[in-house]
């Protein structure tokens, strides 16, 4: 890339393309640097980037079923059983 | 080796498992169970992964537990036990699967936000609404939940694997390019397109600006 041509400030729609290399710091050292300005200067940007973090956030609290009894009953089994044949 | 060079060392890191672990080596039946429970939904998305269906991941899964307890005595702490756990699950998933090699579907190509949102320019001309407080207000938790969840089962499936494990599991980049076999970058792309579809979901559920 020229130099002309990184100078070249980021616009709102590629921003939004590089939020996942940004948030897992993966973006080279002067693409980073030019995205932080924008951040600086782009409240949208600021916001769409809070929306990310927001939605990451939101799908770590989802959780899987929990056993059904019946699953705990077998794995109970298959505790006793494995802890039987240690002691044989 | 060279000399004054310190060994790469791996900090002691707290293991989340180590309470559970302790009652399991003293016999406890109900916190095998708890160990069980809490590691379910990962193995099994890593095992389907691997086997033609659910049924097989199931038994790969349980397979695994068989010899997290025959060698629950020989582990040592070196990495976390889900580290270890994971690793014995891919293990058998990948010898037992039959799963024809899929593609790597990179091929969905669609932008993460609307392109009529941005003027010629590419600057914003829709720009997203603020949700911070919004969003809980709003919607429930569990209409929340219903929304991500909804949202999780309409991504492409490689998309959904790589968010499942990622930001549900709670699995690192590294693990999550070892249980795919795909390369940093593709996974950042699929995590990318996968959780920019995410947000629009939640979006469209607060109410478009």
């Amino acid at each position: 890339m020229s130099p002309l041509l990184s100078r070249k400030p980021l616009m709102c729609q590629e921003v939004v393309e590089l939020v996942t290399d940004y948030l897992e710091d993966a973006l080279p050292r002067r693409r980073r640097r030019r995205f932080d300005a924008h951040l600086a200067g782009c409240e949208h940007c600021t916001e769409y980037l809070r929306q990310m973090r927001e939605t990451i956030r939101l799908t770590g609290t989802l959780t899987d079923e929990d056993l059904t009894p019946e699953m705990r009953e077998e794995f109970g089994e298959l505790f006793r059983k494995m802890r039987a044949e240690e002691e044989r | 080796m060279t000399l004054g060079t310190p060994r790469a060392r791996s900090r002691p890191q707290a293991d989340p498992d180590s309470d559970l672990l302790a009652r399991v080596r003293a016999g406890e039946e109900l916190a095998f169970v708890e160990l069980v429970a809490r590691h379910r939904g990962t193995m099994l998305r890593l095992a389907r992964l691997h086997v033609a269906s659910t049924a097989v991941a199931e038994e790969v899964v349980q397979d695994t537990w068989v010899a997290v307890l025959r060698g629950l005595p020989g582990f040592e702490g070196r990495s976390t036990f889900r580290t270890w756990l994971l690793q014995i699950l891919l293990n058998r998933a990948r010898s037992t699967g039959v799963r024809e090699h899929r593609s790597i579907a990179v091929g969905d190509a669609r932008p993460a936000v609307d392109p009529a949102r941005f003027d010629a320019n590419g600057a914003w001309s829709t720009p997203p609404r603020h949700w911070e407080e919004e969003i809980g207000e709003r919607l429930d938790a569990r209409a929340l939940a219903s929304q991500l969840r909804s949202g999780l089962d309409g991504l492409p499936e490689r998309q959904r694997e790589v968010v499942m494990l990622r930001d549900v599991d709670g699995l690192s980049s590294h693990e999550v390019c070892s249980a795919l076999d795909i390369s940093e970058a593709n996974q950042r792309v699929l995590l990318h397109r996968g959780r920019s579809r995410l947000r629009a979901a939640l979006e469209a559920e607060v109410g478009t600006p």
